[in-house]
């Protein structure tokens, strides 16, 4: 379990633009550490988020996006009041689920 | 002859025996494709990724910098509002894994996301949209790095 994520939805007319910040070290394997070993591959895999319940989001990452990742993205039929549910999954299995209301 | 349900077990306790023993990288999500995530270069990952040979497009857009300073975060985003578009990839040509991001489309969402990406070094950026009937387009960017973000 990271860290809770910030996730900021906002109801632009018919749509809502989802906007989250995750809490994650996002380690890509490449870089050393001070005693030059190899520090291992340490970051999210998988993105989901659900609107009322309903999965609507889905992405998959490799090690290329960038420590503490940020994702937006625009969720069509959602108004104001609705429930956002934005879950990762990384590498190592561990996983965290946060929520949000539309605003 | 061996079936392929068979063939597709026996592939399946290999890998299992592989990952017990600390072969494999270990993958948490059955649906990460490590093929493609392993891949080099524009047109490899787009094979890895299921699609035929990508195709510059006007209908695709690619939103980054012209410059970034710190190659750690880099924002870019890609959007198409072609219909049939099934994924929206970003790949970083000269990074070690080229591919960065797969964002699956669907009637519930606008095809247009944004996310930060690392960049190892001055490259070209890509935004690839795969389609339901194979094809893959793509439009592209230079984005150059001033401080690379990978290493250290």
């Amino acid at each position: 379990m990271g860290d809770p994520m910030r996730i900021r939805a906002q109801a632009q007319g018919d749509k809502a633009v989802v906007r989250v910040l995750m809490s994650h070290e996002m380690e890509t394997g490449q870089r050393k550490d001070s005693a030059g070993k190899t520090v291992p591959a340490w970051f999210i895999q998988e993105v989901t988020a659900s609107h009322n319940g309903t999965p609507v989001f889905s992405a998959l990452w490799g090690t290329a996006v960038s420590k503490n990742p940020f994702v937006l993205f625009t969720i069509r039929g959602a108004k104001a009041g609705d429930k956002i549910v934005v879950t990762w999954v990384d590498n190592r299995g561990d996983k965290r689920s946060d929520e949000a209301t539309v605003v | 002859m061996v079936s392929r349900r068979v063939m597709l077990r026996h592939s399946a306790e290999a890998a299992a025996l592989m990952a017990t023993a600390g072969l494999l990288p270990t993958t948490a999500s059955a649906a990460w494709p490590q093929a493609a995530f392993d891949a080099k270069g524009l047109a490899d990952t787009v094979k890895a990724l299921g699609a035929g040979a990508p195709q510059e497009s006007k209908d695709v857009t690619l939103t980054a910098p012209d410059i970034a300073e710190n190659g750690a975060v880099v924002p870019v985003g890609c959007a198409c509002a072609l219909a049939g578009v099934k994924r929206l990839a970003l790949l970083v040509e000269k990074n070690p894994t080229t591919l960065a991001a797969v964002f699956e489309v669907n009637d519930a969402l606008e095809p247009s996301f944004a996310t930060r990406v690392k960049m190892a070094q001055t490259s070209n950026v890509y935004a690839v949209a795969l389609l339901a009937d194979g094809r893959a387009l793509f439009a592209q960017k230079e984005v150059k790095v001033t401080l690379g973000g990978c290493g250290g």
